[in-house]
């Protein structure tokens, strides 16, 4: 056997004919850090690239639950656990799963009164529209309209942190946001919250579960956050995700963190949930993700994620990178990302490129593998616009035959979030 | 029957009368993980050892698998196209990949037998 691929981090065709690990992963966010890729799998010696490798204050708790880990964005991940990237999968749809996102970056910015006003100078969300404890998703973009980095913004319920927002952003973008934020923000405090760590319970369970914790579930709506006590411990609530089901990002004190998770892991309906889950989960949700649906030469429009932008941002621009958003937005962009469905069950992984029923290449797929709740393979990627209407037939070159397949409307797996 | 006998790239093959059931080993499986498809040859091809005849995929990687000695496909496992979780559940058995009426029945004879192909494992993951 030779390995072809691997899922979920960025890699060309693989020569490996000595031992079958499945193991080498190169993920976007971490590609550059590392220079070189990795080999994942734990019973293989440790490479270099194992070195200067971080560990989220869950680690510990990972490996006695026997996960796989793997080095993602920089840090040393749980891929799997031993349920399996499939049962994985399935158990969070079913019931609910619990994730270490702690890789991620917080970051709160203080200002002054107008600091969501400050703030749409930099990103093009409609933060002054936002109710206290609302979140909105958003990103940083370049002076093209380019997409640096996608992120979740929150304007804190509590009266007194008006002056403040709460942003995550990616692990791969942490440092590189982090510094953008200050340098184009110069009157603003921006403070990364290193000594809170971030898990996620996610699954139609979860707020029944969380509901045993706190009252969390009964104060929010989806896309809604605020301050809840855990054992004792003062946790920022987000009802949002990144799987489509309903459920809960919870931002935890690094010294309380492994109490909490032992004790979601308590629960009957919680299993431990890796990154492997975690982005067969967020393909079929039709979510983005960033080094793969998202980049630098990518913006917004392009993305198909103008809903993100705000209608009054859409027209009063004021934003970095606004000028090629809005003529984008009013002429039209050349591509556009779009769900493909192969026909088959055989898969399309990401950098499988597009073609028109002439042969004619039209796009590249950017996330593609096996979605276990649809049974079948499933693929996001960007297509000319003229191609992107929903049923459009398109072939996929995989293997150097061409397999038919079908513009298709996101999300593969309907969301299921509370909305109250 | 004869042993079964393994490769370096964790195929296997075992020949019962004149023809070699092939597959892949216990070890593939569980280092690839979930399998959820696998692409197999037709039928009546003439395959060299060492040709690519098959791939394998897990909700991880693709993975090509090649012939473990020369003659021709005669079967193919065609259960796996609904069931290619068979492969997880049953690698050395129900999970095996196509049938091959070897050109040289001895061929075979120079790959490891299952206790050369465990140490040869040991040898990989020390």
């Amino acid at each position: 056997m030779r390995k072809l691929w691997l899922i979920f981090f960025r890699l060309p065709v693989l020569i490996w004919r000595r031992i079958v690990c499945f193991g080498r992963i190169s993920c976007p966010n971490s590609e550059s850090a590392l220079g070189i890729t990795t080999l994942f799998w734990r019973t293989i010696p440790m490479t270099d690239a194992f070195t200067d490798l971080r560990r989220t204050p869950l680690y510990d708790l990972h490996v006695s639950l026997q996960a796989r880990i793997v080095p993602f964005a920089g840090y040393e991940m749980p891929v799997q656990y031993p349920t399996g990237i499939l049962k994985e999968h399935l158990h969070v749809r079913a019931s609910a799963g619990l994730f270490d996102v702690s890789h991620m970056g917080q970051i709160v910015l203080e200002g002054g009164p107008d600091i969501r006003a400050q703030l749409e100078k930099i990103m093009p969300g409609d933060f002054q529209e936002m109710e206290p404890g609302a979140i909105r998703y958003s990103f940083l973009l370049n002076e093209q309209g380019g997409v640096i980095d996608d992120l979740m913004v929150t304007r804190p319920a509590a009266p007194d942190e008006q002056n403040m927002v709460f942003i995550v952003v990616n692990a791969g973008g942490r440092d590189e946001d982090f510094a953008i934020i200050k340098s184009r923000l110069p009157n603003v405090k921006a403070m990364m919250l290193n000594d809170r760590s971030l898990i996620a319970l996610q699954g139609p369970q979860a707020a029944k579960v969380l509901a045993r914790f706190c009252d969390a579930p009964d104060k929010l709506k989806f896309m809604q956050a605020g301050k809840f006590t855990i054992s004792g411990s003062l946790c920022f609530i987000s009802r949002s995700g990144y799987t489509g089901e309903d459920g809960f990002e919870i931002s935890v004190p690094n010294a309380a963190v492994e109490k909490i998770a032992r004790a979601f892991l308590g629960e009957p309906e919680v299993l431990p949930i890796g990154l492997g889950a975690r982005d067969s989960l967020r393909l079929e949700a039709g979510l983005c993700l960033y080094g793969h649906d998202l980049e630098t030469a990518i913006t917004p429009v392009e993305a198909n994620l103008v809903w993100a932008i705000g209608k009054r941002r859409r027209q009063e621009g004021g934003f970095t990178g606004a000028a090629i958003v809005q003529k984008q937005l009013s002429e039209g962009a050349k591509r556009k990302r779009v769900g493909i469905k192969p026909e088959g069950r055989a898969l399309a992984r990401e950098h499988t490129e597009i073609v028109d029923n002439n042969g004619v290449p039209i796009g590249t797929v950017t996330s593609g593998g096996f979605g276990p709740s649809v049974d079948g393979p499933v693929c996001m990627g960007y297509v000319e616009t003229s191609f992107a209407k929903a049923g459009t037939p398109v072939s996929l070159i995989v293997r150097g035959k061409p397999l038919p397949a079908k513009i298709v409307s996101l999300p593969f797996v309907p969301h299921r979030y509370f909305r109250g | 029957m004869a042993q079964t006998r393994f490769t370096k790239e964790h195929e296997w093959t075992r020949l019962d009368g004149d023809v070699a059931t092939c597959g892949i080993s216990d070890y593939a499986q569980k280092a690839l993980g979930d399998i959820v498809y696998v692409e197999l040859p037709p039928v009546g091809k003439k395959v060299k050892q060492g040709e690519q005849v098959a791939v394998v995929e897990s909700s991880k990687a693709a993975s090509e698998v090649y012939a473990p000695i020369d003659g021709e496909i005669v079967a193919v496992n065609d259960n796996l196209a609904g069931s290619p979780g068979t492969v997880n559940e049953a690698a050395m058995g129900d999970g095996w990949f196509f049938k091959i009426k070897p050109a040289n029945a001895e061929q075979a004879d120079q790959l490891m037998n299952e206790a050369n192909y465990q140490s040869y494992l040991k040898g990989l993951n020390p």
